[in-house]
């Protein structure tokens, strides 16, 4: 699978409060997604399109467990890349079915706008401008179904094991 | 081949295999999984058909407690007939048996040595101080767990802190580990290991300030070593439990080892936004007006951390501009600090105490900052918005310098506070 986007730039240390305040944590689904980065990057949710990519710095998604990765799955985000992903953010991403790659030194290949062609096959990032391509860390195989299935919540529901949503 | 870190063996013990080695998935079954309120949560929450152990689920709700709204009441209800539903014995709700989930965990003696703890809340790596493979996870991870008993985990490589010397008077842990964040920064993918000659010197409440705020290192895991004082705790708390405690190998392999010397430590603060490469000695930033100081949490609502924030409050008052709340980390050490006359002793110097929950740490159910205030926590994270507003500031410090802070009306050194006479010039 290649996904191909616009690239949208965030420094390290991107925190889950300021992708999903702690307000709207009870909100629905629909209310989250309308204060995704409101603190740092107020307006941005009204710029971004459908299958636009995020390119983060070091330890995106540092912080709560907050189903944030769910958000940016929800805008129709394509996928993360970044230089590297915290851990729980990353479980989160593959648990909410959010595809996110780590990937050293992708902060520096990109500027913000450039277009990338993100391979989930061979796991390879290429910067369409510069046709510069970078080598991301595999995602384990089990990791990256879950992940393609749309998370655990659909594997749960085909196993039985939760009721369908009302 | 070299030895394993304490992580290390306690996931290949649970994986069922004899080598855990950074790199591998470790896919491993769940000792006991903790839900809480946030997973309860409409958005969050489906029905559960099956749990793979009611007796190693425990139900907490504790972020906005009481109910502060109808969604989360909706919530605490799911909670209830999910209870119900499985016999769930171990079930914190609004009442006397209410605290904050990692509080619990550790004050009923839920994570045993050894084993695999997951729970939906990211300071879940604070019962690593049991020598646990604890570790926050997400809502649907949580669902999964509980059906299922089992989770999976990428095995990150191990730095080891050695601890040192004893802490001196008025530091706490708390201290030591803005001093960590300060100088190491992030272990994001990493895992970190305490243990040294000093753990003998400290309590299981201040060690256990230390593995909560590993969350804040983005620590993968934070694993403690095994030793008499929490070995007697987890027993007496599980009589006749068999369990099996993981000490590392004398050749483990780590990614680096770091030696703290405990007693180099002075009060730190954090400066607003993050822990990470963020702090100063307090006298760098001793003065900063302040509105309102904040002393509970995960982190720092334990009975130790309430008797410091009497002993620094005795006799004194909190500065007419400030507003200085306390919350307890459940409703047990509520209770032991009313015994104790912690709580007359807070309540007489003006803080107010609230009933326990998460609440002003994540900006929840109470003490919320306005645009432009600034606060200053003894809790667990100084995000930029997290507190309330986006243009708050947040300091973060000790439960001795929140106090001393919360007297002065500004940022202050609790040695130079405590050094002077109640209400009067310097002794």
């Amino acid at each position: 699978m290649i996904l191909s986007g616009k690239t949208w730039k965030f420094g390290d240390n991107i925190n889950t409060d300021l992708i999903l305040p702690g307000r709207a944590q009870w909100f629905t689904e629909e209310e989250q997604m309308a204060c995704v980065f409101e603190a740092n990057r107020p307006g941005w949710i009204h710029e971004i399109a459908p299958g636009d990519i995020i390119v983060g710095g070091q330890n995106f998604g540092m912080g709560s467990s907050r189903p944030a990765a769910r958000s940016l799955r929800n805008l129709k985000l394509a996928c993360l890349v970044a230089d590297s992903i915290n851990g729980l953010f990353f479980r989160n991403c593959v648990n909410w079915g959010f595809r996110a790659l780590e990937c050293p030194g992708v902060s520096a290949a990109f500027e913000e706008g450039d277009l990338a062609a993100i391979s989930f096959d061979d796991f390879t990032v290429r910067n369409q401008r510069t046709g510069k391509t970078l080598q991301a860390a595999p995602v384990p195989p089990s990791l990256l179904a879950t992940m393609e299935a749309g998370g655990v919540i659909p594997l749960l529901e085909k196993e039985g094991l939760i009721e369908e949503a009302v | 081949m070299p030895g394993m870190t304490a992580i290390e063996k306690i996931l290949a013990r649970n994986a069922g295999v004899d080598r855990m080695r950074p790199g591998d998935l470790a896919v491993v079954r769940v000792g006991c999984a903790v839900l809480y309120d946030n997973n309860l949560i409409p958005s969050n929450w489906r029905r559960l058909t099956k749990v793979f152990d009611p007796d190693r689920i425990v139900v907490v709700f504790d972020h906005r407690v009481p109910a502060k709204d109808v969604i989360t009441a909706t919530a605490h209800q799911t909670g209830r007939d999910f209870v119900r539903q499985f016999g769930i014995k171990r079930f914190h709700d609004v009442g006397p048996n209410q605290g904050i989930c990692h509080v619990l965990v550790a004050d009923h003696g839920y994570a045993i040595p050894g084993e695999v703890l997951v729970c939906g809340d990211s300071h879940t790596c604070s019962a690593g101080v049991f020598n646990c493979a604890a570790r926050g996870t997400g809502s649907p991870d949580m669902l999964y767990a509980a059906a299922k008993g089992e989770t999976w985990f990428r095995v990150g490589g191990t730095v080891r802190y050695e601890l040192e010397g004893e802490l001196q008077d008025d530091v706490s842990t708390k201290d030591v580990f803005l001093h960590i964040a300060d100088t190491y920064g992030d272990h994001a993918t990493m895992n970190v290991e305490y243990g040294g000659p000093a753990l003998a010197t400290l309590s299981i409440n201040a060690r256990r300030t230390l593995s909560t705020m590993s969350a804040e290192l983005s620590a993968e895991f934070a694993t403690f070593e095994p030793d008499d004082v929490m070995l007697d705790y987890v027993r007496e708390r599980n009589p006749g439990l068999e369990f099996e405690p993981q000490y590392p190998d004398a050749d483990a392999s780590y990614a680096d080892v770091r030696t703290v010397d405990l007693y180099a430590i002075e009060p730190q603060v954090a400066l607003p936004d993050s822990v990470l490469n963020n702090s100063k000695p307090v006298g760098a930033v001793a003065g900063t007006r302040i509105d309102q100081a904040f002393i509970g949490s995960c982190a720092n609502g334990t009975l130790d951390d309430l008797a410091v924030a009497a002993k620094v409050l005795k006799g004194r008052r909190v500065a007419d501009s400030v507003r200085l709340i306390v919350t307890p980390g459940s409703q047990n050490i509520y209770r032991d600090a009313l015994r104790a006359g912690h709580i007359e002793t807070l309540m007489d110097a003006g803080a107010v105490v609230t009933n326990s929950t998460c609440g002003a740490c994540g900006g929840g159910n109470l003490g919320i900052l306005a645009p432009g205030e600034t606060c200053i926590t003894a809790s667990t994270r100084n995000f930029k918005g997290r507190m309330g507003s986006a243009e708050a500031r947040i300091y973060m410090a000790s439960p001795a310098t929140v106090a001393a802070s919360a007297v002065e009306g500004a940022i202050a050194d609790p040695r130079e506070v405590l050094a002077r006479t109640p209400g009067g010039a310097a002794s």
